[in-house]
This record gives structure tokens, sequence and C-alpha cells, in this order.
């Protein structure tokens, strides 16, 4: 006969229940969002009476999670950056040099005359005037190279070292490259990440994607240009000696020198001892201010060991001037009027109010370790996503209605099950939406509307069955406990293989395709559980109470 | 009385023809992959980089003055298009504006959106960029490695999995429908050259898993049927599951072809391509089911013994 255990029954009212209040949210979604911002507020200290009066707004026994909109829906900006990590490896190779001339050159009677000769990026190539004394100069440029420990556990060095005929071949090891990579990109996260939260915006999404790309997601920030300027600079900032000034880029810059175009008059070259007296790592704090003149300007303060140098460094060259780099490009380069030993400086060039605050920004956030190259950008505009939501609203309302009426027309009573079954359907995917903190896309809406359509699919299935069974003559109870039986297969089949599809989807897709995977996949899972669950509920209720002699399906 | 789609109890012979069937969808294959060799696809700039901007204005867009207003910024091959849509406000008037990407650029620079803000702002000054996406070369190129091998792995997961619940000639059948469907869905975008992007990734495999719900359907009727009648001739098995299941093949079309054109008219014009496609697979899908994918088992035969002990009931899926 017909019959479902209690313990099922009271299973299935506690799973919709639930479903349906972790939903309920959505349907305030303004109100809940502003009562979350205040909540969020108040626990980092802002309890501002403004906050506390936004957490009323909402009950607090409530679940207030909600489903998270995409960039594509609330408008921001989604950059795709490509950490040059290479450029790493090729800084590290020529950092090199120094230490491998200093190992060679005691050796001279045994290796002749060394020379830098020119490579690739990524090696040092040496020649030595006396191929016989190769075994020796390989023996001491391996000696500069440290132990790796790789995720294998397996020990290797950081440096390969080869011969060429009579070059020294220098390269980073790949465990070393490994290493290498990982820890720049874990270093530009947390750069970005801080110079992001620096600028205050909400909700950020920084993540690693890939081996070395970073994704990065900003709601309602403008445009990723914006955001590029704040997260793009690497910012590497350096205080160095002037030796001279021109306009000839192509001057001989001396050994030891290098030559920095200005970055504000055009034609200028300056002519640097490339060794800083100090850099932007040792600072502890920057920010915007404004100079004598009242021009925007940077206000800075570097730690005990970098004021110590700043220090002893304007003392002993009062007159001479003093260039303030930053990512190659010479800012000011000021004379330096008095000893300054505070440790705290100001840097002024021809900058503008916004030009000094992010310059703060980037500098209290700290240097990239690498340059960033934009592989992808996208801005959405708020009032494209606004109508977007608009226009999904209104279709997921007009296919819900135009579906209910069809199901009806269809299939009368046992119609109006499969509808209420469908309204909680969908009630289910916003709960699970909100549950797991998916973020819903257009795409998605479209899964959503997509799934109204074929959620009743499964029920479609088990209601013609029972026609079916009803046309062999069978009772009415044995036609529907017949129905579901035959349809489970059919309904398995079908879904599965569907729901394959999304997971594919999901693991390959990117973005809104994959909040498309997404609603796809939780609704094939509500719809079979409202299907097969729910409206069979409502069928044995009813069952139970009407005891129909006849049913019509 | 009952709205019904088809009649209570259906006899149509869907195998007596099924030769000519068979041959229509070969030649509209064909003639899908002869535009898809000929024209090629429209490949949004997910596929081929390059930075789309949608422009908004108030004011009526004049394409030809949009195209001599970004001339002087040498940015290449331009295509401008104005958008319609029924969602639209009066005054509100898009266009959609596609620019080449750019030498020697992974993507788009500021100093070029920002050049091409001014020059359109000069001949319309109500003009505002509501969206404004760049791809460079290298992610573009690996998104069609990805997109080709989700749709490979569906496909092939699919194929598995109907290998292990039902037999080998009803994989191949329910994959060559599949096979059949992308194509006519691939070949309707060249002939239309409506613009192919990631989401139209996404809209193909919905339809792979839409088009395998239906036929999966149908596969497993004859399955029950194959039981059933142990000794009716192939051909009639097919036919009697087909139409036993006709009520429901279209009672599912139809109520998600009315989500979905409900989708198609309102939905705004973001998704309308996306949402296009997922129709026309839809439509494809039911189809193939019946006329490609039982026609194809029809033509393979099938195994007759379902003595097996696990294969009884049907409503497991076998130890694996």
């Amino acid at each position: 006969m017909l019959f479902i255990d209690l313990w099922k029954k009271v299973v299935i009212w506690v799973v919709v229940a639930l479903g349906l209040v972790l939903a309920l949210p959505n349907a305030f979604y303004d109100r809940v969002e502003q009562f979350n911002d205040a909540e969020k507020a108040i626990e980092v200290g802002f309890d501002t009476p403004e906050n506390l009066k936004k957490t009323e707004l909402w009950t607090p026994f409530l679940p207030s999670g909600l489903v998270n909109l995409g960039l594509d829906l609330r408008g921001g900006a989604h950059l795709l950056a490509e950490v040059q990590v290479a450029d790493v490896y090729a800084q590290r190779m020529t950092a090199l040099w120094p230490d491998v001339r200093d190992v060679l050159r005691p050796e001279r009677a045994t290796v002749g005359t060394i020379r830098l000769q020119k490579g690739t990026p990524d090696e040092l190539r040496v020649k030595i005037s006396e191929p016989v004394g190769m075994d020796r100069a390989l023996q001491l440029v391996r000696g500069l190279s440290q132990p790796v420990t790789s995720l294998g556990g397996a020990m290797s060095n950081d440096l390969d070292v080869r011969a060429e005929g009579d070059e020294i071949v220098v390269n980073l090891s790949v465990a070393e490259q490994a290493a290498t990579t990982e820890r720049t990109l874990r270093q530009a996260l947390e750069i970005i990440r801080r110079r992001i939260d620096e600028v205050g915006t909400r909700e950020p999404t920084i993540q690693r994607q890939g081996v070395d790309r970073i994704l990065i997601q900003v709601p309602g920030i403008g445009s990723a240009a914006e955001l590029k300027e704040i997260i793009g600079t690497t910012a590497q900032l350096t205080f160095q000696p002037v030796v001279g000034r021109g306009s000839n880029p192509e001057v001989p810059a001396g050994a030891g020198n290098e030559v920095l175009p200005s970055l504000n008059d055009e034609g200028v070259y300056y002519t640097l001892v490339s060794a800083p007296v100090v850099t932007g790592e040792e600072l502890v704090d920057a920010q915007p201010s404004f100079d004598q003149n009242n021009r925007p300007a940077v206000n800075f303060r570097f730690n005990p060991t970098g004021a110590r140098a700043f220090g002893d460094y304007t003392r002993d060259n009062i007159g001479s001037l003093f260039a303030i780099v930053l990512d190659g490009e010479v800012i000011s380069a000021p004379v330096i009027q008095s000893h300054i030993p505070g440790g705290s400086g100001i840097i002024t060039g021809s900058f503008t109010v916004e030009e000094s605050t992010n310059l703060a920004v980037l500098l209290r956030a700290g240097a990239l370790p690498a340059g960033l190259e934009f592989l992808e950008e996208r801005t959405i505009g708020p009032e494209l996503g606004a109508d977007s939501i608009k226009a999904g609203q209104i279709a997921c309302i007009v296919a819900g209605i135009a579906v209910l009426i069809f199901m009806v027309l269809s299939y009368g009573l046992f119609g109006i099950f499969a509808n209420v079954a469908l309204i909680i359907n969908v009630g289910l995917i916003f709960g699970l939406l909100s549950l797991v903190g998916a973020t819903l896309t257009l795409p998605g809406i479209a899964g959503i509307v997509l799934t109204i359509g074929m959620a009743v699919d499964a029920n479609v299935l088990v209601f013609e069955r029972i026609r079916e069974e009803i046309r062999a003559e069978k009772g009415p109870a044995r036609s529907i406990e017949l129905g579901y039986e035959k349809a489970i297969s059919a309904i398995t089949d079908a879904n599965v293989t569907t729901f394959m599809t999304a997971v594919i989807l999901f693991a390959m897709g990117s973005g809104p395709v994959r909040g498309f995977a997404i609603t796809l996949g939780l609704g094939i899972l509500t719809s079979v559980f409202t299907a097969i669950f729910v409206t069979r509920l409502l069928v044995v209720i009813w069952f139970d109470r009407a005891r129909p002699k006849k049913i019509e399906v | 009385m009952r709205l019904k789609l088809v009649p209570t109890v259906t006899n149509f012979d869907f195998f007596s023809r099924s030769k000519v069937w068979l041959g229509i969808s070969g030649v509209f294959m064909v003639i899908a992959l002869i535009s898809f060799l000929l024209q090629g696809l429209n490949f949004g700039i997910d596929f081929r980089g390059g930075t789309t901007i949608r422009t908004e204005s108030t004011t009526e867009i004049n394409v030809g003055t949009y195209r001599d207003a970004l001339a002087p910024l040498e940015l290449g091959d331009i295509i401008i298009s104005e958008v319609f849509d029924p969602s639209f406000d009066a005054d509100q008037h898009v266009a959609m504006i596609r620019i080449q990407a750019q030498d020697g650029e992974e993507a788009v620079t500021a100093k070029m959106t920002k050049d091409a803000f001014a020059a359109l702002s000069s001949v319309d000054p109500a003009i505002n960029f509501v969206s404004v996406e760049s791809v460079g070369p290298k992610v573009s190129g690996e998104l069609i490695q990805t997109a080709i091998i989700a749709v490979i792995l569906a496909i092939s997961a699919v194929l598995f999995y109907i290998w292990l619940r039902f037999e080998w000639q009803f994989a191949v059948g329910a994959v060559l429908a599949l096979v059949h469907d992308v194509l006519l869905t691939i070949g309707i975008f060249s002939e239309l050259q409506i613009k192919f992007d990631l989401a139209i990734i996404a809209a193909l495999l919905t339809i792979v898993g839409y088009s395998l719900n239906d036929t999966v359907v149908v596969f497993d009727r004859v399955r029950e049927n194959l039981r059933k009648y142990k000794s009716k001739p192939l051909k009639d098995v097919l036919n009697l599951s087909i139409n036993e299941t006709l009520s429901r093949t279209m009672m599912t079309s139809v109520t998600t072809l009315l989500a979905l054109i409900a989708l198609l008219v309102l939905g705004g014009d973001v998704i309308r391509g996306f949402v296009f496609a997922m129709t026309w697979g839809v439509i494809v899908g039911t189809y193939s089911s019946i006329f490609v994918a039982s026609a194809i088992l029809m033509a393979l035969g099938v195994k007759r013994d379902w003595s097996k002990p696990n294969n009884e009931a049907g409503t497991q899926v076998p130890q694996v």
C-alpha cells in the first residue's frame, strides 16, 4: 500500500523547511545585506548608532547568508594577472655575478681571466681564459649553491652549474625555480591583498590560478583600469646617490652605475649609483600629505635600520643630489639640505592628490616581488548588472507561471502537487546557493530558469507512468506505487548523466560558466529530491485523506 | 478536461522511414560542417582575444559617426553594431564595439579605453561605457583548448556511463545523437554568424545533458520492453517504446521550451545567444533522441539476452 514511514515524512519536511529558511534572507536582499555589513562593522569596532540601527533590520536568529551576486550582476572589475616569475629568475642570476666573480678571482692562476658573457636572462654565462681550470672553476661556483628542500623531500641544490666549452653556465635548478615561483606567488598574493584592503572595497576575490596567475575580482569598483593602477604597479622604491644629470639616455654610466629617466621632466636622465642607500622595504609608514608649498606629497618613515642608513648618508653628503626612484623612474632628486636624523622624510614631485594617495597606499603595502602582466580584464558597470537582474527576474517569473499553468492544465490535481514541489525546488536552490556561498551569475539565472523547465521532468515521468498503469486497469493505489517504482530507473539515469555534464562544466569552466554549472547541478539535486520525495509525500497525504476509488492523472 | 499534447495512446510508425530520417540528419550535419569550415564561427573575444566595449547613450546611435570617431586611434579591425532589445527604455541606445587584439599587448591598456571614450564623447556627449571586456591572446588560446576538452570529456563520460548501464549499442546511439546535436548547433551559429563565446560552450554542454536526458528515457523504456517482449522484432519494440514515452517527451520539451522562450524574449540581450543555443538544442535534442539515437540502435541491433541476474530490476547501478 501507499505508505511512507513517519520518520521519512519528518526528514522530508525538515529538509524542506531548512532549505526554505536558508533561502529566506534572499527575499529581503537589501535589508539583509545592510544588516550583514553593519554586523561586520560592529565586530571590528565601528559601533556607530547608524550601524546599530541597521542591525534591527533583520532577526539575528534567522540565517543571514545570502547568495553572492557575480560581477556580471553586481558590476565590478575582474582581472587576470600573470606574475612575471622569469624576472625573478633573471634578478637572481644578475645578483649572482658578483659572488661568482669573488670566488673565481683568487684562483686566477688556474682559471685565468674571467669575463661575464651575454646569455639568456635566466642564466649566467662566465667565460674563463684557461679551459684547463674548468673543473676547479665549476667546483668553486658549485660551492655557492645551497640545498633546496622540495616537496618530495628529495634534496637538490638551487643552482645548476655546467660547462659549455670555455664558458661556465649557471641556471636556477628546477626545484629552485619551483620554490621561487611558489614564494613569489605567495608574496604577490599577499601584497595585492594588502593593497586592495588599503583601498577598502568590499568582498574582493583574490585567488591564485594555475602556476603563476592571480585572479582578482573586486565588486563595485568603477573600472578595471582603476584597479590596475593600484595593483599593477610594482612600487619598488629606492633612494640612490646621484652621479650626474643630463639629457642623453646613452651616456656611459660607468661601473656600478645606471642611467634612469626622470618621471616628470621628459628628456632628463640621471646617472645614479646602482646600489641603493635605502629601499622601500625599510619603510614602516607612508601617508599622503602636502609640502610647504601646499602641493600633494607623501610623508614616509623608516624602520631603525633604514633610519640609520638614511641619517648617516644625509649627514655625510650635505649639498649633493639624492634620487628617489620608483620602478625605474626618478620621481625627484632633491639636494640634501641638512642631516636628516629622524628617519622620516617627504617625497615631492608633480603629484595630483589622487596620485599621492595611491603612492602612499602602494608604499605602505610593500613592493610586488615581480611585475604583473594582465591577460584578461573585464569591467561591468553596475547599471548593466541591475538591468540583467531585472530581466532575469521577469523571465523567471514568467517562465514559472507558464510552467505552473501548463502543469495544472495537463495533470489537474497532480499538476498542482508538482507545482508545489516546483516552488519548493526553486526555494531549495536558493537555500543551497546561500549555504555553500556560491555565486549567482547571469548564466546562473539561466540555469535556474532551465531547471524550472526541466524540474517537472521527473514528475512528468512518474505521472505518465501512473497514467499507463491506470490504463492497464490497476487500482489507484497500485497505479501510484508502480508509477513511482518504474519511473525511478529512468529518473536516475537521466539525472546522473545531466549531473555529470554539470560537474564537468564546473571543473573546466570559470566565472560565469561556473556559476551556471552550480545552479544546474544544484537544480538537478533539488529537483530529484522534490519530485521523488516531496511530490510523493503530497500525493500520499492526499490519497490517505480522500481515499478515491478512481484517480485521474 | 486535460490538455493533451499527444493522444493518450499513439501508434506512430517511426521506423518505416528511419533511413530517410537518418539521411536528412546526415545532410544537415554535412551542411553544418561545410558552413563551419567555409564561414567559420563568429568567435567572441573569449576565443580570439581583443576588446569589447558596450556603450549606452540617451541619444540615437550612428554607427558611422562612431566608426569615424575611432578611426584616428588606429586600433585595427573594429566592428560596431547597435543592439536592440525589447527590455530597453525608449531613450536607451546600446552599441557593441569590438576591437581586435592589439599587437604585442596581452590585455587592453587603460590608455586605449580612455582614448576611445574621449573620441566617442566628442561625437556623442551622452555616451557611457557600461562594460569593457578585454582578453589577451594567451588566455583566449587556452580557453579554446579548455572548451574543446570540456565537450570531449562530457561526451566520453556519457559514453562510459551508458555503456555501463545499458549495452554498447545504446552508448553508440546516444553519443552519435549528441554529436549530431552539437554539430547542428555549431552549424547554426556559423550559418547565422551569432557570436560564439564561452557561454555558448556552457550551452553546448547543457544541450548534451538535455538531449541525453531524453535519449536515456527512451532507452530505458526500450530496455524494459526488450525484457517484456522477448520475441517481438527490435523494430516493433523500438516503435512501441518511443510511442509509450512520446507523451512524456513532448511534455518535458514543452515545459522546458516555455521557460526558455520566456528567457529568450525577456531575459535581455546579454544572454540571448546563450539562451538561443539552448532553445535550439532542446528542439534538436528532442528530435535526435527519437530519430537519430533509436535509428542507430536499430541499425546496430542489440543483444536480446537479458538474463544476467543483476540487471533484473533495472533500478540498480551496476557494481563497478
